[in-house]
């Protein structure tokens, strides 16, 4: 009897906790997409690409993590599926063109809306935990060097890219997104020289 | 086994959705994507009033019949539409005698509520724009305006200077008054190849 209520007791609590999450995840996306929210974060590419798009994926992995743990157990058992899914939605929206149609037609701003949390961030916030060490320092790494050519191919483009923004902002858009790739890379370096490290797990190298 | 068949699936659909998304390797930005939408499918243009440098009134579609260049500016710009309006000089300057005016006409519309008609005569002449056959216009009506940059696809933002940004390209309008082609306007050499083939 005591066992059963505490753990009845457990599991509303890791409900109201994964309830929590999603429901701020959800409250996120409600916010991003009033006008103000839209307003504020497309008036420049900086914070388009580098604010909204992120948080927007955010609150999908909030919700993924929280609510949709345990889906694809089977498929997606080590995270790769869901990964390729969020890496290609990801590429399709770095495309300077439908950056623009998101901006030009109410349409593609939808789309934006729900492809962002629903395939970019759910995937991930579902897949990532179930990564092992290596996959996951693949990603970082691969981070670092795709936002240092991206931001490089941003400063250097001697077109514009979308219609919808001043080149200047797109120049600082690029020297953002390498500034970005500098501090993930100290990051990754602190922790390289002065994090803690154990010993790597053996379900990481049986995986 | 089964997990290797899901990657497979999901790399082939991933890349048809970029294959799509770029038409095909061809298409990475909104100008790339309205130019080739105009050659695979001229578009007929709205019958807006424009007024020119000398105040004349006349239509777009006047034209038909003729190979008609079109530039979009605004006279204060000191950048892009300084190499739009020697591209046009340049075309101009290198045109077989004769075709000018009568198969060949260019025009350059601005999109700036603030150009008047003395500005549109002063931009004409610092490129030797002569109204026979290089006409400096506007539209006056806000409404007819934004109608003609909707069917060109022309993207006007203003910056924190007074200035604006915008794509630049020079726009091909054909006999049949269907805007068909849209390049760069530099190289000049590029406008002249496409307009070389049409004469």
């Amino acid at each position: 009897m005591e066992a059963t209520m505490t753990l009845i007791r457990r599991m509303s609590l890791t409900c109201e906790h994964a309830c929590f999450q999603a429901g701020l995840g959800i409250g996120l996306i409600i916010v991003l997409s009033l006008p103000v929210g839209r307003a504020l974060l497309e008036s420049s590419l900086i914070n388009h690409m580098l604010v909204q798009i992120p948080l927007l994926a955010l609150a999908g992995w909030m919700i993924g993590k929280s609510m949709f743990a345990s889906l694809f157990l089977e498929s997606n058992r080590n995270g790769i599926p869901g990964l390729l899914i969020a890496l290609f939605v990801m590429l399709f929206w770095m495309l300077p063109r439908w950056l623009d149609a998101a901006l030009s037609e109410p349409l593609w701003e939808a789309i934006k809306f729900i492809t962002i949390p629903l395939l970019i961030g759910l995937p991930l916030g579902i897949s990532w935990p179930r990564m092992s060490s290596f996959s996951r320092a693949v990603v970082w790494t691969n981070s670092i060097s795709m936002l240092v050519i991206l931001g490089w191919l941003y400063v250097a483009a001697p077109l514009r890219v979308c219609n919808n923004y001043l080149v200047n902002q797109q120049e600082d858009f690029g020297y953002m997104a390498m500034a970005l790739a500098v501090v993930i890379a100290a990051y990754w370096v602190g922790i390289a020289f002065f994090g803690k490290w154990d010993k790597p797990e053996s379900s990481d190298v049986i995986r | 086994m089964r997990g290797a068949i899901t990657i497979i699936a999901l790399l082939l659909a991933g890349i048809g959705v970029l294959w799509a998304g770029t038409d095909g390797l061809q298409v990475l930005t909104a100008e790339g994507a309205r130019r080739l939408a105009t050659e695979e499918k001229p578009k007929p243009l709205p019958a807006v009033l424009l007024r020119d440098q000398r105040g004349e009134v006349f239509r777009l579609q006047d034209y038909e019949g003729r190979n008609l260049l079109v530039e979009f500016i605004y006279t204060r710009c000191a950048t892009l539409c300084t190499s739009l309006g020697e591209t046009f000089e340049q075309v101009a300057g290198k045109l077989p005698d004769g075709t000018l005016g009568r198969d060949v006409n260019m025009i350059s519309i601005s999109f700036d509520p603030r150009d008047n008609r003395a500005d549109l005569k002063e931009y004409g002449e610092r490129y030797d724009a002569r109204p026979d056959h290089w006409r400096i216009a506007r539209v006056e009506n806000p409404e007819e305006l934004r109608q003609l940059l909707d069917v060109f696809g022309i993207t006007v933002i203003p910056d924190q200077w007074g200035n604006f940004e915008h794509n630049a390209a020079v726009h091909f309008v054909n006999r049949q008054g269907y805007l068909d082609r849209i390049v760069d306007h530099d190289p000049a050499s590029t406008t002249l190849e496409v307009l070389w083939k049409r004469l």
